[in-house]
């Protein structure tokens, strides 16, 4: 009854509703009150009531996904005793059986690799950070290491999917997707996970859409991926020889001839589409004005670094992600491609991190100025680690280090994170010590943070009630603020 | 004073919600009276289901206070934990300690457990249990698992409107619910939707003109044979099978490199068009290759279970890849043909179902026989096909593989099923982990559906073929029938298609679904007599109207009361708009084509290596294919094809969602394949020596497939002077307008009514009702 008093609404004021919603985005609240969320699609009930579950901690999460797995031990797990045994063999005592990838099960050694770069402590935590990242180590204080995540997987395409649905295989939705489906989105003209995609000079390993799939649950939850191209979003862009006055008008028809099908039919389908048309114009006028970088103020680009006024760079992507992520976007999902140091990982690493370093801490800095931080919940990571003994040759300053899931190293800032340090690895940066985090963890303390309960947040599927976490996963507590 | 008006608003609209609130609980109360008689099946099994097999089910991992409550074996018995008590006293309800603890206020005592997330019971589910329990608390076999039987035809009132068997179950439901059947739909809507049911295009002009010209009472079978034979049928059929088989033209994983299965693709559609029973489709499929002297197109067929993904990922752990597309075989064969969620028993015994781990295993292990490793090399050294292989050289191409069309001589390798010579051993995994095996199993199917006899059928994939399609195999038929209904309906007699266990949805005509699968297995299995039965019945026929009364008594049009109205597949979306605008390029089969796509999407997420890293688009022809050709690469699937909720074909999927978005609507609006459509039927109309209102009337009902009503022209004849006059004045230019695509520019010489026209098509497409098959 509720939506049929909306439709009628909806009809009986039509224009005089959208003349107000073109006005811009000031009115969009107006307009968030009449419409549903045209952004949702079809809930379990018992999930949908008492949404969310507790008190959120964080409204809107960025991750900045490092696509190939970037090198905990040249980066965060400093190792000392790596570099005094460089060269000598990793103790079965410490490997203990762990599987290892095709491409270095046949290795007859495994010398240990330490690794090349300095390292110093910074921020009240005293963590260590290597000398790549000099911008990130400005901003320690705000950022929550783990450096005790571990993983099942020990191939990239199957430690993503793991990282991003909570399976290795299989058609299960995107940690975006199950966010946009048990919050929805904040703002009525945006989807609610936006993807956003950059390469770095590296190795690269690809990314797959089926990482921002909606798998079972209904296709409005699916990732949108923002390109850098002309077009943001898929066909967003009307042909060049049609102008806005022109778009309106024949929308405008559209929905007059729809409606006598309506009047006929009576199919509620048939209203949504009106709807969506609606939608889709509202879309047309608000991704073009978010995505334009041109009048970013100077100190924000100084801030980002001027790559990010070349669209498509990982910079231009974090900026890119703020304003969404300011604009209400639920989840901003970022892949950086480049990480898979197997050889010349010295050289490779440091391509990498000048890309991702500068524009990483950036993104800390302009949220917390804006007053965003608190509220937004940023990842930063890879979806496993890599091992502490060398594949391939070694020498004093070349080396490659192959996959390795059992310790890497991620960081978390914002939206309720303790900042400091969690967890600690062996002197072989090779096994957990103390505080491990298992990538369900992981899942279940975002949900937390974002204040859903992992077991609660479920969708029946083939008779089953899945959720993001599969069987297990654990809140962990010392992650929390 | 506006602040006292806003109160008496809210006030008012207060007292309404609260007037709709009561009145809606009314309704709610009555509608669900208890039947008289209580049934396990239909009533009890579902909650029990729901609420308590997680924890007293079939799994016995889990199983809590020795309790299980899906079989009547012990649940008469004294509960072993709970002394001297029971958890059903037949005719006592307050004696029974399920009604007492699903009814209790202590929270100590309730069940579920509050902590277990599982909800508690309704009313109405409370007063189920107690009443079943009153009337002897009594256990039947799952429906799906007892055989179909033919039920006699049910009384009906309305004797005059059944046209055929079909017409009975489902007016004898109507007719229960106290509704009424729609009229029959009108002629052109008919046919539109008839049209794209049979073979997933719009009706030609001149379909429509002789179908509305023909007053015979036969004319529309007569146009029902007529779209039966075309070959357009066996498209629009094998589309829904390919989900089925996960069909795709990429290997998946990381590299994602180009593969070869698409002449198993054209062999569905030859074995559709040439109507090979269903019995056959599938022995072919499942076992193709060892049927005595086993021919090319046999072993073909066999491809079908090689469509899943294949890694080309340096440095993985073969066996763990080998025994991942064993599981995907297995869930294809599970889901896809029987209806069952098997996979969940893959790292324990079914919580719902009676499948035992040990079952899934057995059922895996006719598929653990092939020649097949799980890693053949990086994507350096990738090729079309993985072992085992069938080369199809041109002579097999002359000969009997005379529908697989090649541009040139050249042999094409499609990944095949193949055994081994010698048996390997089949495991239960542990957790369903590769390298955890535990008991050794021997083939098998399962048994909770039907005996796999060994006297009569082999244990290899042969014999699972013959204990898949004998008739007192409860499921088969049933699943094709339902999956086929669906196709047409929308929605399944079986809404949960793929699942036809204890979790899966009950049938909303039960009586309607074993008739029709008996009689597909009486008639041979034969699929174009069954689509036929379909198509010719009242209850496809009717009008898709949904009265406001209709619409809130059913609103998922559950009891059929009106014909089907339903959103086209993504597919065949573009299919109509290349169709209607004559662009399509009729070619059946062949290599799939990459027609327009927006730019960057491969580029921007590739890993660079392969054959596929770069997108590079296809001319000519084919641009103008069918959907169904278009290239899939499984990371990266076609995003229009997509957004319109085609399967992205990563696993076994059986039934599509279907979803209304603002990126469809942007899709309509600026799509190049839609825009180039219209530009190209504006050019080829505008050429008539016809009045604009008669191009208007002709491009709306190529479109639309109907003719406009009065008052569709007006507005339609007022957006063309409108635009008309926008290009005449030069605030738009017709020139620019009209550079849509890479088909050659007609030759007209008034480009201002071209262009104007070419919106009005651009509109038309846009129209919901053309995108629906209504």
């Amino acid at each position: 009854m509720e939506k049929e008093i909306i439709d009628h609404y909806l009809h009986i004021n039509r224009r005089r509703f959208l003349s107000r919603v073109s006005l811009g985005l000031g009115s969009v609240a107006l307009g968030s009150l009449l419409i549903p969320d045209l952004f949702k699609g079809n809930m379990e009930e018992s999930v949908m009531t008492g949404l969310p579950h507790f008190a959120p901690r964080a409204k809107r999460i960025i991750y900045l996904f490092q696509n190939g797995a970037p090198s905990q031990l040249d980066l965060f797990d400093y190792k000392p005793l790596l570099q005094k045994m460089q060269g000598e063999e990793l103790p079965a005592s410490i490997r203990q059986g762990q599987r290892l990838t095709g491409m270095t099960a046949d290795q007859a050694k495994f010398p240990l690799a330490g690794t090349a770069f300095k390292f110093d402590q910074y921020g009240q935590s005293r963590a260590w950070l290597s000398e790549l990242l000099p911008y990130t180590s400005r901003v320690v204080d705000d950022l929550c290491f783990i450096k005790s995540m571990y993983t099942e997987a020990i191939n990239h395409d199957p430690a993503l999917t793991f990282f991003q649905t909570g399976a290795q295989q299989g058609n299960r939705p995107s940690m975006g997707s199950w966010l946009s489906y048990g919050l929805g989105s904040e703002n009525k003209n945006l989807p609610s996970f936006c993807v956003l995609l950059s390469k770095g000079k590296g190795n690269g390993q690809g990314v797959y859409s089926k990482l921002w799939s909606n798998g079972f649950l209904d296709s409005i939850y699916q990732g949108v991926q923002f390109s850098s191209g002309e077009n943001p979003v898929l066909y967003l862009n009307d042909p060049e020889s049609m102008s806005r006055q022109d778009r309106r008008k024949m929308i405008d028809k559209i929905a007059e001839l729809n409606d006598v099908s309506l009047k006929e039919f009576g199919d509620p389908e048939i209203s949504t589409k009106i709807q969506q048309y609606e939608m889709a114009y509202r879309m047309q006028t608000v991704v073009p004005e978010i995505t334009d970088m041109s009048k970013e103020p100077e100190d924000t680009v100084k801030l980002y670094g001027p790559e990010c006024l070349v669209p498509g760079t990982f910079a231009a992507n974090c900026l890119l992600a703020r304003k969404l992520s300011e604009n209400g976007v639920r989840f901003v999902q970022l892949y950086h491609q480049g990480w898979d140091g197997h050889g010349n990982l010295p050289v490779e690493i440091r391509g990498q991190c000048k890309d991702a370093d500068q524009a990483s801490a950036a993104l800390i800095t302009d949220l917390k100025q804006r007053g965003l931080l608190d509220e937004t919940l940023v990842i930063w990571g890879g979806e496993f680690g890599r091992t502490n003994y060398c594949q391939g040759a070694l020498s004093r300053d070349n080396y490659g280090r192959d996959h390795h899931p059992r310790c890497f190293t991620i960081w978390m800032a914002g939206g309720g994170v303790r900042p400091g340090v969690y967890g600690e690895t062996d002197d072989f940066g090779y096994n957990i010590t103390k505080n491990p985090v298992h990538v369900h963890d992981l899942h279940a303390t975002v949900l937390y943070l974002m204040g859903l309960d992992h077991e609660k947040l479920t969708f029946k599927n083939q008779g089953r009630r899945y959720r993001l976490t599969d069987v297990a996963g654990k809140v962990v507590n010392g992650l929390i603020a | 004073m506006p602040f006292k008006t806003l109160t008496i608003i809210i006030l008012f609209t207060g007292a309404l919600y609260i007037l709709i609130s009561c009145m809606q609980g009314h309704e709610k109360e009555t509608a669900r009276d208890l039947p008289k008689k209580v049934s396990y099946n239909f009533t009890i099994r579902p909650i029990l289901s729901d609420k308590c097999y997680k924890c007293h089910g079939p799994d016995a991992s889990h199983r809590e206070a020795h309790l299980r409550l899906d079989i009547a074996d012990s649940v008469y018995a004294p509960l072993k934990v709970t002394k001297g008590a029971f958890a059903l006293v037949p005719g006592k309800p307050d004696q029974s300690e399920v009604y007492k603890r699903i009814s209790s206020a202590d929270q100590t005592y309730l069940m579920p457990p509050p902590d277990s997330h599982l909800g508690l019971l309704t009313d109405y589910e409370k007063q189920a249990i107690k009443k079943w329990i009153e009337q002897g608390a009594k256990y039947e076999k799952h429906w799906a698992f007892s055989l179909p039987v033919k039920a006699t035809l049910p009384t009906i009132v309305n004797k005059a409107w059944p046209k055929n068997e079909i017409d009975y179950f489902v007016l004898h439901r109507i007719e229960q619910e106290g509704l009424t059947p729609n009229e029959q739909a009108d002629k052109e809507r008919l046919l539109k939707r008839a049209s794209l049911d049979i073979t997933g295009l719009p009706p030609t002009l001149e379909m429509m003109d002789q179908f509305l010209a023909d007053n015979q009472a036969n004319a529309y079978e007569k146009i029902v044979d007529q779209l039966l034979l075309t070959d357009q049928y066996g498209e629009k059929m094998a589309l829904h099978w390919l989900d089925v088989a996960r069909y795709a033209d990429s290997y998946g994983y990381q590299d994602d490199n180009i593969r070869t299965q698409w002449p198993w693709r054209d062999w569905v559609i030859h074995a559709f068009n040439k109507n090979m029973p269903y019995d056959q489709f599938l022995t072919w499929q499942i076992a193709g290759d060892m049927l005595p002297n086993a021919t090319k197109e046999q072993i073909l067929a066999t491809a079908f279970f090689r469509n899943h993904k294949y890694t080309e990922e340096g440095g993985v752990v073969p066996e763990e890849y080998r025994i991942e597309y064993l599981i995907d075989k297995t869930k294809t064969y599970g889901k896809g043909i029987l209806g069952l969620s098997v996979e969940c028993a893959q790292c324990h015994d079914h919580k719902y179902d009676p499948f035992k781990q040990k079952d899934y295993y057995s059922l895996l292990a006719f598929f653990n026989n092939t020649k097949e490793v799980g890693y053949e090399g990086d994507v350096s050294i990738s090729k079309a096909a993985k072992n085992p292989i069938l080369y199809i050289d041109s002579n097999d191409r002359k000969n009997i593989l005379s529908y697989i069309h090649q541009k040139d001589t050249s042999a094409i390798m499609v990944s095949v099923m193949g055994e081994r010579d010698t048996l390997r051993k089949t495991f239960v995994l542990n957790r369903g982990r590769y390298d955890a095996p535990g008991l050794e199993v021997q083939a098998g199917a399962l048994p909770a559906v039907k005996k796999f006899d060994t006297t009569k059928y082999a244990r290899n994939r042969l014999g699972l073929a013959q204990w898949t399609v004998s008739k007192d195999n409860p499921l088969t038929a049933r699943v094709f029938v339902n999956q086929l209904w669906q196709e047409i309906f929308g929605k399944g007699i079986v809404k949960s298609a793929g699942d036809f266990g204890m979790q899966g949805d009950l049938p909303t005509n039960p009586e309607l679904l074993d008739w029709l699968a008996v009689d597909f297995m009486e008639h041979g299995w034969d699929i174009k007599r069954l689509m036929k039965q379909i198509m010719l019945s009242a209850t496809y026929r009717q009008s898709a109207i949904a009265t406001p009364e209709k619409l809130s008594r059913d609103p998922e049009n559950t009891y059929l009361a009106r014909g089907p109205r339903n959103r086209l597949q993504a597919e065949i979306i573009r299919d109509l708009v290349l169709a209607s605008s004559g662009l399509l390029v009729k070619t059946i089969g062949g290599p799939s084509m990459k027609p327009y796509q927006p730019q960057g999407l491969w580029e921007s997420a590739t890993s660079g290596r392969g054959l596929l890293a770069t997108y590079i688009q296809n001319h000519g022809d084919s641009l103008y294919r069918r959907g169904m050709y278009t290239f899939i690469k499984l990371t990266v699937p076609p995003p229009s094809m997509v957004m319109f909720d085609a399967s992205n074909r990563d696993q076994c999927e059986v039934r599509r969602l279907k979803t209304n978005t603002p990126l469809q609507a942007l899709i309509m609006m600026n799509d190049p394949t839609v825009l180039e459509a219209s530009r190209v039927l504006a050019e080829n109309i505008s050429v008539e020596k016809i009045s604009a209102s008669d191009k208007i009337i002709k491009v709306f009902r190529l479109i639309v497939c109907r003719k406009p009503t009065a008052g569709e022209m007006k507005k339609l004849e007022g957006y063309y002077n409108d635009q008309l006059q926008e290009f005449t004045q030069k605030k738009l230019s017709a020139e620019k307008t009209m550079e849509k695509g890479e088909f050659a520019k007609g030759k007209n010489e008034n480009l201002n009514t071209v262009a104007a026209l070419m919106k009005v098509i651009n509109l038309l497409y846009n129209l919901e009702e053309t995108i629906v098959k209504t």
